[in-house]
């Protein structure tokens, strides 16, 4: 990994970091970004109820945390690692992989967001 | 290790009532969860809570049908394409798997005050936060005459899959080649947008297999397709030609069953050798019944950012009987979508954890256009706290290009994935 690699990286975990907060600090805290800020980060029991919400919304065709029904053309998702989930999510996206639904998906979700699904996705066994 | 085997079979022996004062201290000091309605919407909420909390919530499913039967494909059973049988799945891994507790039965009426719900056979539940899934209920005044014919068997409407789906099947394939079948389709929203023209447009693939010579009318309330017109007209001109006609603001007001005819607001009397006419719809009647349809007295107003009922606390409404935000269809997938929302947000309340401000939907419907051929429509949604509602995200989602084979077998691994999401 070069350190440019490295650098943006650690960016992207930042400001994953900070979404999770803004998610969980709720609409009075949402309004002002340092009192969020300020705010005790998540515990990780709340963190972990935000990431299974947030995969759970691409359980309906990738199966219950990404582990899909065997032999269907919907892949799976659980266990596959991190960077090959990122690298095909970020190509739907942009459109340089070809798709008939991913890319409408895709676009729905931000890169940290995407960040998010890739490293839970991975985790799961 | 024996007086082990003893005590589990002397424990298994043991009547509920006898275990006495400690289980039932340990029955209420967890939290409880009711979930009525074991459709897309329940059985999603009812695995979910579990999954989320780690089975730290009990919950209870309240669902009448002995087994789940798919809306979703079940178009391809009036076509000839799929049995029953194929869309029709057990609550079993509910039970087995995640330790729902299932209770058959229909809820007779829902005490808002108590937190309590009265089953048909007299027993009671109570509950901690409830779940109601009850999908859409038939305002039969809308059309004169349509609930006497659809008690008779005479005029189908199809639209709850089950035996009235094998019904309709029958109807159709006991008509004569050179025979007309009629869909008739309410104002929005119903139930399904694109649902009825995959069903025109499935029939008209049977017709063209076996009965050549037949006809399919599409007679529409709505000022246009209200799903995927463009490409449902292409596959209609470009698949079937004159077989298939479909006409917009023919907005159904009577039926007259003996002469196997439609009477419209405006337009002529259609007559038609197989009628399938779809009443407006409403909230499933227990919403309805516990005062939650608080929307035109039809649908559910929710909170979006929990989906709790705007018109009773610890009650939330998920699924087709909710009033819906901009752009969100009343769709199975999406009655999924609720249900996991609103199953983090109570889990979260129950837990003492913070509630997601920003909730996130999905929505995919996926319709076939003949026996081969899939087109869809997709979108991404965000909470948006300024606007309390739900916006699909800018950019995201669309329709597909062309209809294609491929999406055909994307539909198949969707349905056996999305009912395993529910159900397994």
């Amino acid at each position: 990994m070069t350190e440019r690699d490295e650098t943006s990286t650690r960016r992207r975990a930042a400001a994953a970091g900070a979404l999770l907060l803004l998610a969980l600090a709720g609409p009075v805290a949402a309004q002002t970004a340092p009192a969020a800020a300020a705010a005790a980060a998540p515990s990780p029991e709340a963190q972990r109820l935000y990431l299974r919400s947030l995969a759970a919304t691409c359980a309906h065709c990738h199966g219950t945390d990404g582990r899909a029904v065997q032999g269907e053309a919907l892949v799976a998702l659980a266990g596959r690692p991190r960077e090959d989930l990122l690298t095909q999510l970020m190509a739907f996206r942009t459109g340089d992989r070809k798709a008939t639904i991913m890319h409408q998906i895709t676009r729905g979700y931000s890169e940290v967001q995407l960040e998010m699904l890739a490293a839970y996705f991975a985790a799961q066994k | 290790m024996q007086r082990r085997r003893v005590l589990k079979s002397l424990a298994a022996a043991l009547p509920a009532a006898a275990l006495g004062a400690c289980a039932s201290v340990d029955r209420q000091a967890r939290p409880q969860v009711v979930v009525v309605g074991g459709g897309w919407g329940g059985s999603t909420a009812a695995k979910y809570v579990r999954m989320l909390s780690d089975r730290r919530i009990d919950v209870t499913l309240v669902e009448p049908n002995a087994a789940f039967v798919s809306c979703p494909i079940s178009n391809l059973v009036l076509s000839g394409r799929r049995e029953l049988a194929d869309i029709t799945l057990s609550y079993d891994q509910l039970v087995a798997r995640h330790g729902v507790r299932l209770v058959r039965g229909r809820v007779a009426a829902v005490d808002v005050q108590q937190r309590q719900l009265r089953l048909d056979d007299g027993s009671t539940l109570r509950y901690d936060k409830l779940v109601l899934s009850p999908g859409v209920d038939m305002m039969w005044d809308s059309v004169q005459g349509l609930q006497a014919a659809h008690a008779q068997g005479r005029i189908l409407h199809a639209w709850k899959a089950g035996p009235e789906t094998v019904a309709l099947r029958r109807q159709l394939q006991a008509m004569r080649d050179g025979g007309a079948y009629a869909i008739v389709i309410p104002e929005a929203p119903y139930r399904c947008p694109p649902g009825p023209y995959e069903r025109a447009s499935v029939v008209a693939a049977y017709f063209k297999r076996e009965k050549p010579r037949s006809k399919v009318l599409i007679l529409d309330a709505n000022p246009d397709v209200t799903s995927k017109g463009p490409l449902f007209k292409k596959a209609w001109a470009e698949i079937y030609g004159t077989m298939v006609e479909y006409r917009a603001q023919h907005k159904a007001v009577a039926v007259d069953a003996a002469a196997n005819t439609v009477k419209f607001e405006v337009q002529d009397d259609v007559k038609a050798d197989v009628l399938n006419v779809l009443p407006t719809m409403r909230a499933g009647e227990i919403a309805v019944q516990t005062g939650l349809a608080n929307a035109n007295a039809r649908w559910c107003h929710v909170d979006f950012l929990s989906f709790e009922s705007t018109a009773a606390k610890h009650v939330h409404v998920v699924g087709d009987s909710i009033q819906i935000a901009q752009g969100m269809p009343k769709s199975g997938h999406m009655a999924n979508s609720h249900a996991k929302v609103a199953a983090a947000a109570i889990t979260a309340e129950l837990l003492g954890l913070p509630v997601n401000a920003h909730p996130m939907l999905t929505n995919v419907c996926m319709s076939f256009v003949d026996d081969t051929h899939v087109i869809h429509v997709a979108s991404v949604h965000e909470y948006v706290p300024t606007q309390k509602t739900f916006r699909t995200i800018g950019g995201s989602g669309g329709v597909s290009d062309v209809r294609s084979d491929l999406e055909a077998v994307y539909n198949q691994g969707w349905a056996r994935n999305i009912w395993a999401d529910m159900l397994s």
